[in-house]
């Protein structure tokens, strides 16, 4: 791509990720006291991130079959208690094995 | 000693970041950007969601109003952990240091930061960050040059990284604390729900990631508020 074309693309894309991070996280500077909202917050990562992972996993690798693998390897190792990285590295194994074996049947 | 803690903390999320960005760098060169063009965006975006949206409306050159959307709509999350963080840090983490270090808010680096004991102090947030962007910045370089001599195979296996990391945050929390699973299983029905039904295929994405996740916190605040000491 061109890199003059490219260039305000990046400034937008960047900008508007950048103020979005920073300015709540500047401007509230007292603790909140309000229940609701502290619970709701409490509850937002884990929300966001179990509704990014499925089902939109299944549709991550090249079939649905080898994903489920990964998604099934990855709760179990994660309910192990193994950290990020193992995690995602036995799940990116999972599908690899899974894929060669699907070669193989085929 | 906060610094070094931060770093040691921060490794296992720059090995996730390292892998997964391998898989945007080779996005990115299929959808048309050069190598360093790759770099810049993950260096100044550190986002994983946003990146990948990013790179599609700058693949048919969409206008800058869409991109603007697209990374407000996807990102939004990331308000919220910065009020939720906001609520965690020391009296010393403040002023120029929120507006420095708040770039490096990601769900991986915001989930550890907010899992640690007690109050939050600059110097391990800032440990926390670095790695993980040299992470992020080095695997899309090496996706970029190398992705197209790597095999179809392990592409496809990279594609699973990302979201293994996810399940790496959330299953623990899950696994110990009932309410926290019960909130996770609200926001997986309604994403599936959002996916499948055609009524609702007109939704984007990271719209539909934004539904399900202020609709779980919401049933979750109002059905298991969560006690003073637990946060």
């Amino acid at each position: 791509m061109d890199f003059m074309s490219f260039v305000p693309y990046l400034i937008v894309m960047a900008g508007v990720t950048y103020l979005i991070r920073v300015i709540p996280f500047v401007l509230i500077n007292k603790k909140i006291e309000n229940r609701f909202i502290n619970s709701f917050l409490y509850y937002i990562p884990y929300t966001v991130l179990s509704a990014m992972t499925f089902p939109a996993i299944l549709y991550a690798t090249g079939s649905m079959i080898s994903a489920a693998a990964g998604l099934l390897t990855a709760i179990f190792i994660a309910y192990k208690g193994k950290g990020l990285l193992v995690v995602a590295i036995g799940a990116c194994l999972a599908v690899f094995i899974v894929e060669v074996l699907m070669m193989a049947v085929a | 000693m906060d610094f070094t803690k931060g770093i040691k903390d921060g490794i296992p999320i720059a090995l996730g970041y390292f892998s997964v960005s391998i898989a945007f760098g080779l996005m990115a060169v299929e959808a048309g950007c050069t190598w360093i063009e790759a770099m810049l965006i993950s260096l100044t975006n550190l986002t994983s969601a946003g990146q990948f949206a990013g790179v599609t409306v700058l693949a048919h050159m969409g206008t800058y109003i869409e991109m603007a959307l697209t990374q407000l709509v996807i990102n939004s999350r990331y308000a919220l952990m910065g009020i939720s963080l906001s609520q965690k840090v020391n009296d010393r983490f403040k002023g120029i240091w929120r507006v420095i270090l708040g770039f490096a808010i990601t769900d991986e680096i915001f989930a550890v930061a907010i899992g640690q004991e007690g109050q939050l102090s600059r110097r391990y947030f800032a440990g926390l960050a670095i790695i993980p962007i040299i992470g992020w910045t080095s695997g899309t370089i090496v996706g970029a040059v190398l992705g197209n001599i790597m095999p179809e195979i392990i592409t496809s296996a990279l594609g699973v990284a990302l979201y293994g990391m996810f399940i790496a945050v959330v299953v623990p929390k899950a696994r110990e604390n009932k309410h926290v699973l019960a909130v996770v299983a609200i926001a997986v029905t309604i994403s599936v729900i959002i996916r499948y039904v055609p009524v609702f295929s007109g939704i984007s994405a990271g719209f539909a990631i934004i539904i399900c996740a202020v609709v779980a916190s919401a049933a979750g605040a109002v059905f298991f508020p969560v006690k003073e000491e637990e946060q």
